[in-house]
């Protein structure tokens, strides 16, 4: 069996706030840039897998030289190999390019059986990419993933996340999935996986490498253009502070405020 | 010369944080409160490779440098005292001196399940009437045979009450002074050993400190870490790695302070303005950035030079002296700056000044460093060579299986 978790690198949510629209737009956003939150549930996923039923787990980006530091953070964690996909012609690459992007490297890199992402990104926020990329590889997407089942015959068997429940869903191998963020909870690095982690070279393809065209992707190709971008004022909050003199008196009037005030039970 | 920590040294910086961020910030407020040790996050830092992060990997360690002990003390000390604390008993004042003074032997069967962290490990010179004053200290080891019989109180002692493995020092020849301590490999279970925790401390109420009582404790000759008399000597070394831990934690208690004073200095407002556009209060903000960075640069100075295997107890000292000083100071800042809500336990710089006082009373006094650091300055004081050095930080030799 083989995995590959698709992850970016994107700014630290603590930084998120300082952002300016300008520097979102050039692409300069000046943060901490860390792992997408939402990807490392997918790596730490792709490590379960691995663990449960056997094989190897790749990490693959799309991005500069800086990305090394996610693929880093994600070999630390216990992926077995990173892959790096770059070319200049990649710079300002939309959802659909990106897809191809990866789509183009996994099969570079001999395909793979299961295919993990995160729910969405930190910055961009689309949660895009997953389709794009079972798209342009012919093969099923389950999103919404809170829960792998089983990995037998083939098959895979998840429980997705609904609005109203879960469901539970099987497809034939090879499969995209991405994952909610209910699905696990990432595991920290060990200090030796940190040590190795930070000497592995990670290799880099190109795009002669994965045969793309410039005009396949980047500025050129994009069909998703960001034409301005706003701020959200920032939210007003009230808070209540419920008295009380035994923790079952204040129990008993939040549950009075949530049924007949806020209406939510 | 060059001042940049490399990628793994960065990786390993930033996971720390986000450990502490995660796991020791929600819940440092109420351990404080109540004066708890947390032994499921010291499992979890075992797991992780904390407890012998600088240690050979055939060792049990992680197999990082000693650069690395520094960064892990700076980002938990961010986090809390407490959790420092561990790492400079257990790994810089007990582990260390193993790995310096042991033999192999004795590295095989205590260092290795401790930088593994299956086994917790103290460090016990303090005595109730021997602070400072070293050699003073009543506890007696007698020898009758193949064993020694110990007798003797510790006190203030990080971890006695958590602790598998103490390493105990006592006089085996009580005329000889200093020249008559030897130090011994004690292990919870042995005959006599009963410890205790001491209640009502100011700061780092998140560890614990004890005390610990040997009753006729029979300790077998091969417990016996380096020679007979050279226990002094061993307690000196193993100092010169708890203080640098000590200094480094001292820095992350300044960039906490800092991070705090700066987000804080720019949300809350008076006369109109945030208070961070009165000079006054960027004097304190400018003052501990200052610190922050003398604090280290001497600090991590130090980590550099165990790296190169030289010695370093004098840049130790000074390194320890100025950053517990330093944290301190930015920790009074601090408060200060949050006014009245800096004074309540609703923000964190209350703690840290709670905290800061400790370091610069244990692993030598704000006193003891003056004067260590004036007798270097008037040639009074030199470092001979010692029987045993740490040894020299070479990454081929440390990822080594076997
Ligand atoms: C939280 C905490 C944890 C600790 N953990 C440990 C541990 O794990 N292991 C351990 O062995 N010990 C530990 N200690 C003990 C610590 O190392 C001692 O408290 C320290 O060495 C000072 O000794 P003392 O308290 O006996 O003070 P004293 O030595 O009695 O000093 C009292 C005062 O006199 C001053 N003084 C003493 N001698 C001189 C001098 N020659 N010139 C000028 N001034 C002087 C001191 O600076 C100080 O101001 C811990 C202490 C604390 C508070």
């Amino acid at each position: 069996m083989k995995y590959v978790v698709c992850l970016k690198q994107t700014p630290d949510t603590t930084e998120l706030p300082k952002i300016t629209p300008e520097q979102a737009l050039a692409g300069n956003e000046g943060a901490t840039l860390v792992l997408n939150p939402w990807d490392e549930y997918a790596v730490e996923e792709g490590i379960r897998l691995k663990e449960r039923f056997g094989g190897e787990t790749v990490a693959l980006s799309m991005g500069p030289e800086s990305v090394d530091q996610a693929l880093r953070s994600a070999l630390a964690m216990g992926c077995d190999r990173a892959v790096r996909l770059w070319d200049p012609s990649f710079a300002d690459s939309d959802y659909w390019s990106t897809a191809l992007i990866l789509a183009r490297g996994i099969e570079k890199d001999g395909g793979a059986d299961i295919i993990v992402t995160g729910k969405m990104s930190v910055d961009g926020n689309a949660a895009a990419v997953a389709h794009g990329i079972a798209c342009k590889l012919g093969i099923p997407l389950l999103t919404q993933v809170a829960r792998v089942v089983d990995v037998s015959d083939g098959r895979i068997t998840v429980e997705r996340l609904l609005d109203e429940g879960r469901e539970t869903v099987t497809a034939p191998l090879p499969v995209v999935i991405s994952v909610v963020k209910e699905i696990n909870e990432p595991r920290y690095p060990t200090f030796i996986r940190i040590r190795k982690a930070s000497r592995t070279p990670i290799p880099v393809l190109s795009a002669a490498d994965l045969n793309i065209a410039p005009e396949e992707v980047g500025q050129a190709a994009a069909r998703v253009r960001w034409t301005h971008l706003v701020k959200p004022e920032p939210k007003k909050r009230q808070v209540t502070i419920i008295e009380g003199d035994t923790p079952e008196e204040k129990a008993r009037k939040l549950l009075d405020y949530l049924m007949d005030v806020e209406k939510v039970l | 010369m060059h001042f940049w920590f490399t990628e793994e040294h960065e990786m390993l910086r930033q996971t720390v944080r986000e450990f502490a961020e995660r796991e020791i910030r929600p819940r440092i407020r109420s351990l404080d409160a109540e004066e708890r040790f947390d032994r499921d996050l010291l499992g979890r830092m075992g797991e992780m490779g904390f407890l012998g992060v600088c240690l050979p990997v055939r060792y049990g360690g992680a197999g990082m440098d000693y650069i690395s002990l520094g960064i892990v003390s700076e980002m938990l000390e961010w986090g809390d005292t407490a959790f420092r604390e561990t790492i400079s008993v257990h790994v810089a004042l007990n582990s260390l001196a193993i790995f310096q003074w042991g033999t192999e032997e004795q590295k095989r069967r205590w260092l290795v399940p401790q930088a593994r962290g299956e086994k917790i490990a103290a460090f016990a010179l303090t005595e109730p009437n021997a602070g400072s004053d070293v050699a003073a200290m009543r506890t007696r080891a007698v020898r009758q045979g193949d064993v020694y019989i110990l007798n003797g109180e510790k006190m203030w002692i990080t971890l006695a009450d958590v602790a598998d493995h103490f390493l105990i020092f006592a006089k085996t020849d009580p005329n000889a002074g200093h020249r008559g301590i030897t130090a011994f490999i004690v292990e919870r279970g042995m005959p006599g050993v009963k410890t205790g925790t001491i209640h009502g401390k100011m700061g780092a109420r998140a560890s614990n400190t004890g005390w610990i009582v040997l009753e006729d404790t029979p300790v077998p000759l091969e417990h016996r870490l380096g020679e007979e008399g050279e226990g002094f000597k061993i307690a000196m070394s193993a100092l010169d790695n708890g203080r640098y831990t000590v200094a480094a934690g001292a820095c992350g208690v300044i960039r906490a302070c800092l991070e705090e004073s700066i987000t804080y200095a720019k949300q809350r407002v008076a006369f109109g303005r945030p208070i961070a556009e009165f000079q006054l209060v960027q004097q304190m903000i400018a003052h501990m950035q200052q610190r922050l960075e003398i604090a280290t640069l001497l600090t991590y100075r130090v980590g550099w030079m165990k790296n190169q295997g030289m010695r370093n107890t004098r840049e130790t000292s000074l390194a320890k002296w100025y950053a517990t000083e330093a944290a301190l100071a930015s920790a009074n800042d601090a408060i200060q700056i949050h006014g009245a809500y800096g004074y309540v336990n609703e923000y964190n710089v209350e703690r840290y000044l709670r905290n800061a006082k400790g370091a610069v009373i244990y692993e030598g006094t704000s006193q003891i460093h003056t004067l260590l650091q004036a007798q270097y300055a008037l040639g009074y004081r030199q470092d001979k060579p010692l029987r045993c050095e740490l040894p020299p930080y070479d990454p081929e030799e440390w990822a080594r299986e076997a």
